[in-house]
């Protein structure tokens, strides 16, 4: 059953060759990828706006993001880049067993990173630094410092939500995995799932600096 | 070609590198150099994400057509950057005619 399976996938009618097929793929990916730029260069906008209008504000309110957090989850994203590379690496010379283990360990490390943000969430909850009625600052920009927390939590969460959906898909390619549906031949849903967990992570080689970093000496 | 396989060693450079970016920009947050402060933490984002970019994402090795794509991507987020902040920071030129 899954050895026909592996050969229609392989090449599908409307392609000539693999190659054309593959790039057919990447480039619809990516095509994709670009709507997703511009879906966070929206929100990346907004910040760049108010942080030139309201410099001191945002400074302010960064002072309360924790630094030692926020590097520690970058290095584990990168980490999970690496694994998500090497994943690819893996499912293109056939080899299943490193295909699957770069899979889980992505995903483990995609979940690391969701926790340590999950806490980061909770402390600012503790704090009343979420927007909202409960808000509060002391100071006399506490508008505007809202505004940044309001900044801060519509792209952390929604870059959240992105890595939800990648863990999503990540644990769907390993059980497919698994099942020996991915080959030397034919491993472009791993390729393609990996585009967009890169992606994720460089949203985040943005955020990171911009919400935790500038204004910071 | 996108079926192009990248060496595992050149994975583990571009990791290396990232990991060090990261840990200089951290470190450059900590002092105070005026305005070059942003500049160096977007320099060092910019060159990270290319990193990803090319390597990690393998636009290197891809096709015209998506290099093509990918690039214009990025050029229609610098306009949409630039050209809403030509208004707002061109706003107080008009004093008492805008805000």
């Amino acid at each position: 059953m899954t050895e026909s399976g592996e050969h229609s996938l392989a090449l599908r009618h409307q392609f000539d060759t693999v190659e054309q097929q593959r790039d057919a793929s990447t480039l619809g990916m990516w095509v994709f990828l670009v709507t997703e730029i511009m879906f966070f260069g929206g929100l990346f906008t907004a910040y760049v706006i108010y942080r030139t209008l309201y410099p001191t504000a945002f400074e302010a309110g960064s002072h309360h993001l924790n630094i030692t957090l926020g590097a520690i989850n970058t290095v584990v994203l990168i980490c999970s880049s690496l694994t998500m590379a090497l994943a690819v690496h893996g499912a293109q010379l056939g080899s299943r067993k490193a295909l699957i283990a770069c899979l889980l360990l992505t995903i483990l490390l995609g979940s690391v990173f969701l926790g340590i943000k999950a806490f980061e969430y909770a402390d600012k909850f503790a704090h009343h630094l979420v927007p909202g009625p409960n808000f509060q600052f002391e100071g006399p920009f506490s508008r505007q410092v809202q505004l940044f927390y309001s900044i801060y939590f519509g792209t952390t969460g929604l870059h959240a939500l992105h890595m939800i959906i990648g863990i999503g898909m990540l644990s769907v390619l390993a059980w497919q995995a698994r099942r020996g549906r991915y080959s030397a031949e034919y491993n472009t849903p791993i390729e393609l799932v990996g585009l967009y967990w890169h992606f994720v992570d460089i949203v985040w080689i943005f955020l990171f600096p911009l919400l935790y970093l500038l204004g910071r000496h | 070609m996108s079926d192009h396989i990248v060496p595992k060693k050149l994975y583990y450079m571009i990791f290396g590198a990232l990991i060090a970016l990261t840990l200089v920009t951290v470190g450059a947050s900590f002092i105070d150099l005026g305005p070059f402060n942003n500049v160096v933490a977007l320099t060092i984002a910019v060159v990270k994400a290319l990193l990803v970019v090319l390597f990690f994402m393998h636009v290197r090795y891809s096709t015209r057509l998506t290099k093509l794509v990918v690039a214009s991507g990025f050029l229609w987020l610098g306009i949409l950057i630039f050209i809403t902040l030509t208004d707002y920071l061109s706003r107080g030129w008009l004093t008492g005619v805008a805000q």
